[in-house]
């Protein structure tokens, strides 16, 4: 049996409560109004840079590098996408073939 | 104009499209496993909007937990949205209205397409960004909710779909460091992620590399600022 309903509701209002704060916050600490410091501006300039760079290594995470099949299926799949990437520029075509192949690799090939 | 922006956003939207909708269809199938109905799938998406924070939800819900766990749960996981804010003050300064709905909006992958796209001179880029974020939103609630309702009729292997996101992450970061001159900020989010990663375990190491990244970044503020206004002069 699951929890009822009011319970799962009281729950689900927390977990968008707190998602919703937690995106809010920034834009509360430095309303549009006021002048923002330098200090975060400089952030806002730099951080993208390292938070996509962030997030690539976020999707990876649970990748077993120690055991079969090592990676091997992400490290081929990314390595094609950036150099179909580098090569046609193509974001549609790098994505798609990419993540067509990373199927191709886990459902076939290292399965 | 208005048909415009929606138009110039639409394409930009497309790897999204298809990465929320089998995520979406995914969340929704399990959910529905776990005896909450499609309407619930739908709800959820409306109002917490969060791949990630939605899945672990699934297992709050099915194990009764405790608005307090719930909370902290919701915390950890949802911390990394600090950065997005915190990046995108100007880029949303003039946003008006939009801007709440904005911010409701802002998903790993919305943040990297706004972050990465250039609207179009003639278009108002809050307007544009809002049809970006609007249209990754009704993705994902069409695939939470259409997964609630027929998951049982999707049988084909979807194993490794959820690829999408990483390719998607994948190609951004290329096309940064194609244009960037300056590698170092890139680095330095790779370098802290990986390393915390690997001292602290996936379950835990994002507020570390949060933590780290913000450091390594403020220690070498002057360099960076530096190097970043040179290439703004011709």
């Amino acid at each position: 049996m699951r929890i009822p309903d009011s319970q799962a509701l009281v729950l689900v209002l927390i977990m968008a409560a707190i998602t919703f704060l937690v995106r809010m916050l920034p834009f509360l600490l430095f309303p549009g109004s006021k002048e923002t410091p330098p200090y975060i501006v400089y952030l806002g300039k730099v951080l993208p840079f390292a938070i996509i760079g962030m997030l690539v290594v976020y999707c990876l995470k649970n990748v077993q590098v120690t055991q079969a099949p090592f990676g091997l299926p992400e490290l081929i799949a990314g390595v094609c996408i950036v150099a179909v990437h580098v090569w046609k520029r193509n974001t549609l075509l790098s994505i798609g073939g990419g993540t067509l192949l990373y199927m191709f690799l886990v459902q076939a090939v290292f399965h | 104009m208005r048909k415009k922006a929606l138009k110039a956003a639409f394409p930009h939207t497309l790897p999204v499209m298809a990465g929320y909708l089998f995520l979406g269809i995914g969340f929704g199938i399990l959910l529905e496993s776990k005896g909450f109905s499609f309407l619930w799938a739908f709800f959820m998406s409306v109002i917490i909007y969060a791949g990630s924070m939605q899945y672990a939800g699934i297992d709050l819900l099915a194990a009764g937990a405790s608005p307090l766990y719930t909370a902290m749960m919701t915390l950890i996981i949802q911390i990394r949205h600090l950065f997005y804010g915190l990046s995108l003050i100007e880029k949303y300064k003039s946003a008006g209205k939009k801007k709440p709905l904005l911010i409701h909006e802002l998903t790993d992958e919305t943040y990297s397409l706004v972050c990465s796209c250039e609207p179009p001179k003639d278009v108002d880029p809050s307007l544009f960004y809002l049809f970006i974020s609007m249209l990754d939103h009704s993705y994902w609630i069409i695939g939470c909710t259409l997964g609630a309702l027929l998951g049982s009729l999707f049988t084909f292997n979807t194993a490794g779909i959820d690829f999408v996101m990483t390719a998607l992450f994948i190609v951004i970061f290329t096309n940064q460091w194609l244009e960037q001159k300056d590698h170092r900020p890139a680095v330095i989010g790779v370098a802290c992620s990986a390393v915390c990663l690997v001292l602290f375990g996936p379950d835990r190491f994002i507020i570390p590399a949060m933590i780290s990244i913000a450091l390594i970044l403020t220690v070498f503020r002057r360099s960076l600022e530096k190097e970043a206004s040179d290439h703004e002069d011709p």
